[in-house]
């Protein structure tokens, strides 16, 4: 027990040294250790250089400056607790965790300390039910989005017919790699493909056995929703066993820059869906590069740039910044808190002259979000790995998913979690 | 010179045989009740119940568990990840199934429920011994957490796997889910652990914890003295994995609230459990508690200092984390083989003698 104090004893001390943070605190739980961390870098590098840009260069949101202050969960749920606990006291607005796991950790906290969550495009698909969940948004698209834009460009890709094609998932045996289970099955059933699951344990660093089944099973197309070391492992392993690359996609967490390096020139052809831009050629970039890289305040080496996860991290940043200024207008004040966050995302309007004002013209989908709905419009494009330039490109448009089919699911789900929990449903 | 049996005089054979014989350490039991029941609960908040005080002591059951198979029955497991899974899951089941009982019972079920599952997982050890049980034991974490995950019966069919702790309260006071005040959940740990670490020493020093120990240090000699291997082995398996599945219980429904087997059961938490024991001390309770304090707090207490302290950037304070509680692991084993609880042991006999060691 003599530890316990001696210990107990020092953190109080330290945790009294710490200085506490005016400003408008955006905790980013990020991972920069352990085998998710070829993914969780380039995003809360992302993350942090948003943040750092609108200190430099437009001082901050409304006149408040703004940090996004790091702790690393190493994507662990225990550590991302402690995290949570340890930010939450310095005025957090809102968490992104990054990590599916600790989101479902985190939805009855934030809703109990009156806090926002924001997990774009990962997190409990069925938070974008806002009756249900009012404080978790995933705008502007999430996992079964994702599923149904995979098969909907497979579809088109084998001339608007899947009927008597076989699938198969390779997912990650977690929380995230099984919800796109359900939407899958209901499109097997709708499109009249056969669905083959193909579950891969944590880490993932070990896959000849799933691929020994691929090649056995010789399915048509390959979806995966991988992340970290696994989706290097996976591609590699296609590209051993020589499966056609243009069958392979990835969701969006699997459609990293480093996820495709590594297999070199047989990676070529990999497809992955996303929900915002790709590549570095947007006039925010530039910004950061010359307020944030140049002048040495970038989080990382700066060399992340206009990669996939390191733009997406620029892009939750972006939004959010865009509901604390929402915020900040709804209530007339600059200081927020994080109830009155919570307000300015649920109000959160994006428009394409908005983004073009950003510097980022046609980066994301324009949306509204509101009361009933969290989730935004759910649309996304498939990009596609060129081997030899060494980058993505978009190869379709920004193109719906299948509301018909996902609504009712994120409907059913949603309500499963309100009885389970007796949640009243609001926006009457 | 104050700490001394000397003076202190026994007057009856009960008295001898108390579990503090020296008076200083009696008050500084009756001290630290004390200030755990009656002080830390009127200042805790919530970082400090789910930083540092709910991990600590749902670490210090599992230990303890542990310590109880491997310590004093000298059986090595590495399925305490697996049979702390199956402790969370019958909660789990529990808690949905009869929202009108009890959560205490529950929790108390689950610890009986994963009792029988380590009885029926600890039978082979009836022929295997040492490293050939360990592999078996691995086979029942792999094999459960596998389980978990395949059948959806276990998680109400829920479509991520996930399974949430619903609220529940004991006396009106709610201790799982997200409204919990951190005394509340505080409390309900404490009174596990010290009610186990209770159960955990009169069991060691009485009969049953004599035939565990006579098994660990020669199983054919005991046998021959009139243990029974079988009883023995088997209430071994059964008490301490008892304790684990009640650890497994709190941890899932009043420390995290949310769980997945693999990410929250997996095999390295069968390690970090078995770390704790041979860091705090094998065979013994003060070494259960000393172990999970170290694994536990040493981790927060280093990244605050590093972090929040002295502003390092989080990976760099990361890596150094792991480098330094190494370093301190490998240490603390060479100057002492015997855990923390021998280095406890050895300052009291020094203590003993001071300030006159002749």
């Amino acid at each position: 027990m003599k530890y316990s104090k001696l210990a107990a004893a020092s953190i109080t001390a330290l945790m009294a040294a710490t200085p506490v943070l005016a400003d408008l605190v955006f905790p980013s739980l990020s991972y920069r250790t352990g085998p998710y961390a070829a993914g969780g870098i380039p995003y809360a590098d992302g993350f942090a250089d948003y943040f750092t840009l609108l200190n430099e260069r437009d001082g901050g949101i409304g006149g408040v400056m703004t940090s996004a202050p790091e702790c690393e969960t190493a994507y662990n749920t225990e550590k991302g607790v402690e995290c949570y606990e340890a930010t939450k006291g310095e005025g957090a607005l809102a968490y992104n965790p990054l990590s599916t796991g600790i989101t479902y950790q985190l939805i009855p906290k934030v809703t109990a300390d009156d806090i926002p969550l924001y997990t774009p495009g990962y997190g409990r698909t069925s938070a974008a039910n806002g009756k249900v969940f009012s404080h978790v948004f995933n705008f502007p698209a999430n996992y079964w989005n994702a599923a149904s834009l995979a098969v909907n460009h497979l579809k088109e890709v084998s001339g608007g017919d899947l009927n008597g094609k076989k699938i198969a998932l390779v997912y990650h045996n977690s929380a995230y790699g099984k919800e796109p289970i359900r939407t899958l099955e209901g499109l097997a059933e709708k499109h009249g493909f056969e669905l083959v699951t193909v579950p891969v344990d944590h880490p993932g660093q070990e896959q000849k056995a799933q691929w020994l089944q691929i090649r056995r099973e010789r399915p048509d197309f390959v979806i995966m929703y991988g992340w970290g070391v696994m989706n290097q492992v996976a591609i590699q392993e296609a590209a051993n066993i020589r499966y056609p690359m243009e069958n392979f996609i990835g969701v969006w967490w699997s459609g990293g820059d480093h996820d495709v390096a590594p297999a070199g020139a047989a990676a070529n052809g990999y497809k992955a869906v996303t929900f915002h831009g790709v590549g570095s050629d947007y006039p925010v970039f530039d910004d950061i590069q010359k307020y944030v890289v140049d002048t040495g305040k970038a989080a990382g080496n700066g060399d992340n740039i206009g990669k996939a996860i390191y733009n997406r991290g620029v892009y939750a940043a972006m939004l959010l910044a865009e509901a604390a200024k929402k915020a900040q207008e709804i209530h007339g004040t600059p200081d927020i808190t994080s109830s009155m966050m919570r307000d300015g995302m649920e109000a959160l309007e994006i428009t394409e002259e908005r983004m073009t004002e950003l510097g980022m013209p046609g980066f994301g989908p324009t949306f509204t979000v509101t009361c009933e709905n969290h989730g935004g419009p759910g649309t996304g494009a498939i990009q596609q790995w060129d081997a030899a330039a060494g980058k993505w490109s978009l190869i379709s448009d920004f193109g719906p998913s299948d509301m018909e089919l996902i609504q009712p699911l994120i409907d059913e789900d949603s309500g499963a979690y309100a009885a389970e929990n007796n949640i009243e449903p609001r926006c009457n | 010179m104050f700490y001394r049996e000397a003076g202190d005089f026994k007057t009856s054979y009960r008295d001898d045989n108390q579990t503090f014989p020296i008076r200083l350490d009696r008050m500084g039991y009756y001290i630290l009740m004390f200030v755990a029941f009656l002080v830390v609960p009127f200042f805790i908040n919530d970082y400090w119940v789910n930083a540092v005080f709910a991990p600590f002591l749902i670490y210090a059951i599992a230990a303890l568990g542990l310590n109880i198979l491997t310590g004093y029955a000298g059986q090595v497991s590495l399925g305490t990840g697996g049979f702390m899974a199956v402790g969370a899951y019958a909660c789990y089941k529990l808690m949905t199934g009869f929202p009108e009982v009890s959560i205490v019972i529950h929790i108390i079920l689950a610890g009986g429920i994963t009792a029988m599952v380590g009885v029926a997982f600890g039978l082979p050890s009836l022929r295997i011994k040492g490293f050939y049980l360990a592999v078996a034991t691995l086979a029942a974490q792999f094999f459960l957490v596998w389980l978990f995950n395949k059948v959806p019966w276990f998680y109400n069919y829920s479509a991520s796997g996930q399974i949430n702790a619903p609220e529940r309260s004991v006396f009106g006071v709610i201790v799982t889910g997200p409204n919990t005040e951190a005394w509340a959940k505080y409390m309900i740990c404490l009174v596990f652990v010290v009610v186990l670490a209770w159960v955990a020493r009169n069991l060691t020093r009485g009969m049953m914890g004599r035939k565990w120990m006579g098994i660990r240090d020669m199983d054919i000699a005991a046998e021959i003295i009139g243990v029974n291997p079988l009883m023995a082995k088997m209430s071994a398996f059964a008490v301490s994995s008892f304790f684990v599945g009640i650890a497994g219980a709190l941890f899932f429904a009043v420390y995290l609230g949310a769980a997945e087997a693999g990410e929250a059961f997996g095999i390295n938490k069968s390690f970090l459990i078995l770390f704790m024991i041979i860091i705090g001390g094998l065979g013994s309770i003060f070494g259960s508690f000393a172990g999970a304090a170290f694994m536990v707090l040493m981790p927060v207490l280093l990244k605050n200092v590093l972090v929040g302290g002295m502003g390092w950037p989080t990976d760099l304070a990361a890596h150094f984390e792991f480098m330094i509680v190494g370093g301190l692991i490998v240490i603390f084993l060479i100057v002492e083989p015997h855990g923390l609880a021998q280095l406890w042991r050895l300052t009291k006999e020094k203590l003993r003698l001071w300030p006159f060691p002749h």
